[in-house]
């Protein structure tokens, strides 16, 4: 498979070559003076190849925008973008290998890739030692700023918070208790210790909290206690991973515990995709928070919807993470023209404050490697996408949790050689 | 008294979604001695028919049945289960009676291909598939002795396979130009919907106890009953356990143990693909489902007493109410005013992680004491 494509890969060079010289020289549209190979690395088996390859569908598409209007342009000479997709097989230890590979066999200026916080805590290393750079496009628990990653996901100041904000202040079940329900894993704990301080602020309550070990979808324990913590009803804060989630409400559901008795459930980890896969049905009614949302009304995002519906079915959606991803390709392109170059150093220096006018509204490169992004509240709707109810302004990322007790008081800046990964304020 | 029914009903449902995982592999693994590492998949192929019947009761000429497809596909999971464990049987486990360690690794293998079977095949054509195996393999039983005994018995036999493959194909081209789901592969998680009748809660006594999970100990008990009549009353199930307690005894005695071995394991991966159905109504039905289930399916055999029915029972409703017990805290509800320590204790393992560390470790320290589990009984495993 993969010999395959680096054949076909050559062949493609080969004949663009070919016209290349067939037709002088090129400068006109559709030829390039030189190709520039991109490294994608995402899982396509394994658990997580289901939400994974959406990205890698995200990012070839934008790759073939670019080309499609003229590529990248350094030093008055254009490139074609060519990518080598390699399987990250939804293995940790896998991720770091081919990130090597891609970086020393293939010589590949940037990376783009990486789903799970676990595969990214494996590359991390890879990327530092070799001071290389990776582009990871997913919403996370933040906690982390590396020189060698650029992070265009929301950091839990850009989606959990104001989400917990909503459902305290503003929720039809505003003032309730909270229940935290979640994956066991990094992710969801880390997300609920921030929550939990959050909640304590508002002046609110945590009445209990419950994590389902990955790969479990036995969820009766977890409703018993949900009935006994909150029997009016009040807020459940949703981490749970995946297919968990399609046995937690429907498992909900059944108890009883819906909207329309007094529970409403606020979710970090479900978005178009999964509202799909799990049926409208059973979460109608529940909320979400992202950055970037389908139905949003702006000409960008109809554009970037119905570019990705065009490119790999009318039945395909587009959501948060694939918007990010997106969005990563356009930015890495833009720094490399500012820098006039592809190498690393200058690249990262000229990433810094770029802008670009995403689907999901204008975003900025912060200096902590993070994007100033916009949040949106919505609500599920019965056809299985949201009902935007709130958008806040540009929210500036932190890569150290403000929250956090361990993080409180710091932050990241990479422009200044004296602050860096960690500093105080 | 609420709170004793609520967790009593509690442990009774997380009992018998271990219970009906388990009791197909109560029979391969605790009858026969077979280590089926291919269960949790036998499983899995139940959950996808579940989720294939749903989409044909959408078409237009069954809709009017939608209602009651969940029935019919409980029939029809335990046949598509039941014809692939004899399909295992006959081609890779009747080679390995006594080499567990061979079966075990023969079997983890075949879970495998399973697994990606169901991920790079569109479901139309392994439908077509597995009732090109239903008919091949049936529609020469069905033959008049007569042919049976002929010299040109081979050539009916082939034929009859040919046509199996024909109807196969058919149905598959059928099936995948009319249900436009089933006509791709996709290692996409899907879903089964219950039907309305099915969703939602009943009062009984005052509480509310949801319908799947009522469903969920229907087929349970019924699998349970039905498995026990025909062990107990009928004649192959005096079969099955007179070959389970002597196999050379019964051969010698002219009963066919191959034909017994054949059943035997047949029986136990229909009601894999039964528990399958079951499973499907919880959570969604995709590649791994069976591979979560695994593991406690081996452990409640183990934890009852291989070879015994009732131990597997009893150990699944302990493990059941234990799990919710533990997970939930019930304890503090209880006795709400325990001394500071103890409830300290209990609030630490009442979170569902840890409650499966503390159940894990509780089984350990008993089968320190009893390693033959709650009910030891003499079966073909212990006297080899």
């Amino acid at each position: 498979m993969r010999i395959s494509r680096r054949i076909l890969a050559g062949l493609a060079t080969a004949s663009l070559a070919v016209t290349a010289t067939s037709c002088g020289g090129g400068g006109t549209s559709g030829s390039f003076d030189d190709t520039v190979t991109v490294g994608i690395l995402h899982s396509l088996s394994g658990t997580m190849a289901i939400s994974e390859s959406t990205l890698v569908d995200t990012e070839k598409m934008a790759i073939e925008e670019i080309n499609a209007a003229g590529g990248v342009k350094v030093g008055g000479k254009s490139y074609k973008i060519e990518y080598i997709v390699e399987d990250g097989a939804s293995d940790w230890p896998t991720f770091a290998e081919k990130s090597k590979k891609l970086i020393d066999q293939d010589g590949v200026p940037v990376v783009f890739g990486g789903w799970t916080s676990a595969s990214r805590k494996a590359m991390l290393p890879v990327y530092e030692s070799k001071d290389a750079f990776l582009y990871y496009p997913i919403q996370y628990e933040a906690q982390e700023c590396s020189n060698n990653i650029f992070y265009t996901g929301a950091t839990p100041n850009q989606q959990s918070e104001p989400a917990t904000d909503f459902m305290y202040k503003r929720s039809p079940a505003a003032g309730g208790d909270f229940f935290l329900v979640g994956s066991d894993y990094v992710f969801p704990r880390t997300s609920n210790t921030i929550t939990k301080a959050q909640v304590k602020q508002l002046g609110g309550t945590v009445v209990g909290e419950d994590y389902l070990p990955l790969g479990n979808t036995e969820v009766a324990p977890i409703i018993s206690k949900i009935k006994k913590a909150l029997p009016e009803g009040g807020i459940i804060i949703n981490t749970l991973n995946g297919d968990q989630n399609v046995a937690f409400f429907k498992q909900i559901q059944d108890a009883g515990i819906t909207p329309s008795s007094g529970y409403y459930v606020m979710n970090y980890s479900i978005a178009e995709e999964e509202i799909s896969t799990i049926g409208p049905e059973f979460l109608e009614g529940h909320y979400g928070a992202w950055n970037y949302m389908m139905s949003i009304d702006t000409p960008a995002s109809k554009k970037f919807a119905a570019s990705f519906k065009k490119r790999w079915g009318a039945d395909r959606v587009v959501a948060d993470p694939q918007e990010s991803a997106y969005n990563m390709v356009y930015l890495w392109k833009q720094a490399v023209e500012d820098a006039g170059t592809f190498d690393d150093n200058a690249v990262r220096e000229a990433l810094v404050g770029q802008t670009f006018d995403a689907p999901q509204g204008p975003v900025e490169v912060m200096p902590n490697h993070h994007l100033s992004q916009t949040v949106r509240i919505g609500q599920i709707n019965a056809e299985g996408g949201f009902t935007i109810l709130e958008e806040t302004g540009v929210v500036l990322p932190q890569a150290w949790n403000q929250k956090h007790p361990s993080s409180k008081g710091y932050a990241c800046d990479w422009t200044d050689p004296s602050k860096g990964e960690k500093y105080k304020l | 008294m609420e709170l004793l029914l609520d967790s009593l009903f509690n442990g009774v449902a997380i009992g018998s979604v271990l219970l009906v995982a388990a009791l197909g592999l109560a029979i391969v693994f605790g009858l026969m001695g077979v280590i089926n590492l291919a269960h949790g998949e036998l499983m899995m192929l139940g959950a996808y028919t579940t989720y294939v019947t749903q989409l044909i009761f959408k078409l237009p000429i069954l809709k009017p049945f939608y209602n009651s497809y969940i029935i019919v596909s409980i029939f029809l999971a335990f046949i598509v289960s039941g014809v692939v464990g004899i399909l295992l049987e006959k081609t890779i486990i009747r080679k390995l009676y006594g080499s567990p360690l061979e079966t075990l690794l023969a079997t983890w293998g075949v879970s495998l291909i399973l697994q990606q079977f169901v991920r790079s095949v569109p479901l139309a054509y392994g439908t077509g598939l597995v009732i090109s195996l239903i008919i091949g393999l049936f529609l020469p039983t069905t033959f008049p002795s007569k042919i049976k005994e002929s010299i040109n018995y081979k050539y009916y036999k082939f034929s009859s396979w040919i046509f199996a493959a024909l109807t196969g194909v058919l149905t598959g081209s059928v099936i995948s130009s009319s249900v436009s789901k089933l006509s791709r592969a996709s290692a996409r998680n899907v879903d089964v919907t219950a039907p309305s009748w099915m969703r939602g809660q009943v009062e009984i006594i005052g509480t509310a106890f949801p319908k799947t999970r009522l469903m969920i100990i229907v087929i349970t008990l019924i699998s349970v009953v039905a498995i026990t009549l025909f062990l107990n009353q009928s004649a192959w199930g005096m079969r099955i356990r007179a070959v389970t307690q002597n196999r050379q005894m019964s051969d010698c005695l002219g009963i066919s143990t191959e034909k017994v071995d054949i059943i035997t394991f047949g029986i136990g991966s229909g009601l894999a693909g039964v528990a399958g159905v079951a499973v499907s109504l919880l959570g969604s039905v995709g590649p791994n489902v069976g591979g979560n289930y695994i593991v406690g399916c081996f452990m409640v055999v183990v934890l009852g007493g291989v070879g015994n029915l009732l131990g597997t029972v009893l150990a699944s409703f302990g493990i059941g109410i234990m799990t919710d017990l533990i997970g939930a805290g019930r304890l503090l509800s209880i006795w709400p005013d325990m001394p500071l320590p103890l409830s300290n204790t209990i609030n630490f393992f009442a979170t569902t992680s840890m409650a499966r560390v503390m159940i894990f470790a509780l089984i350990v320290i008993f089968l320190q004491f009893k390693p033959t589990g709650l009910f030891p009984q003499k079966g073909r495993m212990v006297e080899n």
